[in-house]
């Protein structure tokens, strides 16, 4: 069988996206997206992203323990079981309907393995360009580096922006004083 | 906050070093080898994580304070815009002109170099900088947040 | 077979953000719909047989990169569009995460259902 290591790394992700789901325990919950992060590091590595695995993986640790910050000590880690029967169906049932048409779409794609980017039916592409020219032009030898900072350097320029403004917002929701002052002082 | 038992503090003042170093290595290899300011400024971050779950958050805080973390934040957004403001300015009006490689390194043969690719290892720098001031700056906000005790006065 | 199952994944998430009630599960989907996302990108670039986008010493000869480094190559521009993705979903998950802990703080619960009631 083709791609075998694709699909048994998907499959532990996806079964540990079920569990994390599924289960009613709120630490284990996010003890499983961990463990689906890091198959979904591995899979990055197996799918020749380098550069991305070593993000994912580093990434994944900070967020475990952000997430374990927010489950641990608290008073209710089990969430107590009460689901209503007709809003669970009716959105399982709007769930399928939107897999069924996306599986149509998906056959409608390039066959997996072969990149639609660097497709040489119509001459040069951006991504053939960032192959060919890349350490020609920029002189660096690892190609998604020039292309993040030489040839898209905008792009990272705007991620700058979005990081630097949800940590702002973080930091102002988190901090202890001007509800302080606020209560006091109105 | 006191912090773990005395094996976990010995164990993590070895290692902290290490993963330090190793976050350096990232962001300034990152043009060359897999990695970059993302990856490496996310394991300058964690090296203070682990710090602050070693030692309590006081100590971390004598190391690496929240108003100096802030500013380092800001240094590094300001840093990049200020390698884009110049390529700009050097030449050809488009912004993030990599000037250094265009104008000064062009001819020669500067590949697979530690001193190459002009502005991309200092836009490395200033991007690792950046994420990872501000990712210890939130995990410091969370982990000094104490719920239910509004009558407590910290600062 | 493999987009269809990346796409299972995304359904995962979206399930999880529709039907639960906990704010951290709703979370916890949103985390699980990044991943899916992720995963589509780089599965686009793929090519069989194919070697990561960095140019190793052998590739390279009197300034031009080889014919066979050009030809099995994957594609660098969505791990490009990825890896800045990804740290944004860190900094949004603090977001989210600092949110949950106010809410926590105010309401004494999780439960989205609990929370609609005004108080303060």
């Amino acid at each position: 069988m083709e791609h075998l290591e694709f699909y048994i790394l998907l499959l532990f992700v996806i079964i540990g996206s079920l569990v994390a789901v599924e289960t009613k325990n709120l630490l284990s919950a996010v003890i499983c997206i961990g463990a689906a992060g890091f198959g979904g590091s591995l899979m990055f590595l197996f799918l020749r992203a380098p550069d991305i695995a070593i993000t994912q993986i580093v990434v994944e640790v900070l967020a475990l323990v952000i997430l374990i910050r927010v489950t641990i000590s608290r008073d209710k880690t089990f969430i107590s079981g009460d689901w209503e029967l007709v809003g669970v169906l009716f959105s399982v049932g709007f769930l399928l309907i939107i897999f069924l048409a996306g599986t149509q779409v998906f056959d409608a794609l390039p066959e997996f393995g072969s990149p639609s980017f660097i497709a040489n039916n119509h001459g040069d592409t951006a991504s053939g360009h960032y192959i060919q020219e890349g350490l020609s032009e920029t002189g660096a030898a690892n190609i998604v580096t020039s292309v993040i900072l030489d040839y898209r350097a905008y792009d990272t320029l705007g991620e700058a922006t979005v990081l630097f403004t949800s940590i702002l917002g973080a930091v102002v929701i988190l901090r202890k004083q001007s509800r302080n002052r606020l209560e006091t002082e109105p | 906050m006191k912090g773990m038992t005395l094996i976990v503090k010995t164990i993590s003042s070895w290692v902290k070093m290490l993963v330090f170093l190793f976050g350096i290595y990232i962001i300034l290899f990152g043009h060359i080898t897999p990695g970059g300011g993302f990856a490496g400024g996310v394991i300058l971050a964690c090296s203070y994580v682990l710090i602050m779950l070693a030692f309590g958050r006081d100590y971390t805080e004598e190391n690496l304070s929240l108003k100096l973390a802030s500013k380092l934040d800001c240094t590094g957004a300001l840093l990049f815009i200020a390698i884009a403001l110049v390529g700009f300015m050097y030449g050809g009006f488009s912004f993030f002109y990599n000037f250094i490689q265009q104008e000064y390194l062009a001819g020669k043969e500067t590949a697979f170099k530690l001193i190459s690719a002009g502005t991309i290892p200092l836009s490395n720098i200033a991007i690792g900088l950046k994420v990872g001031a501000s990712l210890f700056l939130v995990l410091l906000m969370l982990s000094a947040f104490r719920p239910s005790d509004s009558s407590e006065k910290e600062n | 077979m493999l987009y269809s199952m990346c796409f299972l994944l995304f359904i995962i998430g979206l399930y999880c953000v529709l039907v639960k009630k906990n704010m951290v599960k709703i979370v916890l989907g949103i985390v699980i719909m990044e991943y899916a996302v992720n995963l589509f990108l780089i599965m686009l670039g793929y090519r069989l047989g194919g070697i990561a986008p960095i140019v190793g010493q052998n590739d390279y000869a009197s300034g031009a990169v080889d014919a066979s480094f050009t030809q099995a190559s994957v594609d660098p521009l969505p791990q490009a569009m990825v890896l800045t993705a990804i740290v944004i979903s860190l900094g949004s998950l603090a977001l989210m995460i600092s949110i949950c802990i106010r809410t926590y703080e105010r309401y004494g619960t999780f439960d989205i259902t609990q929370i609609r009631r005004l108080k303060g």
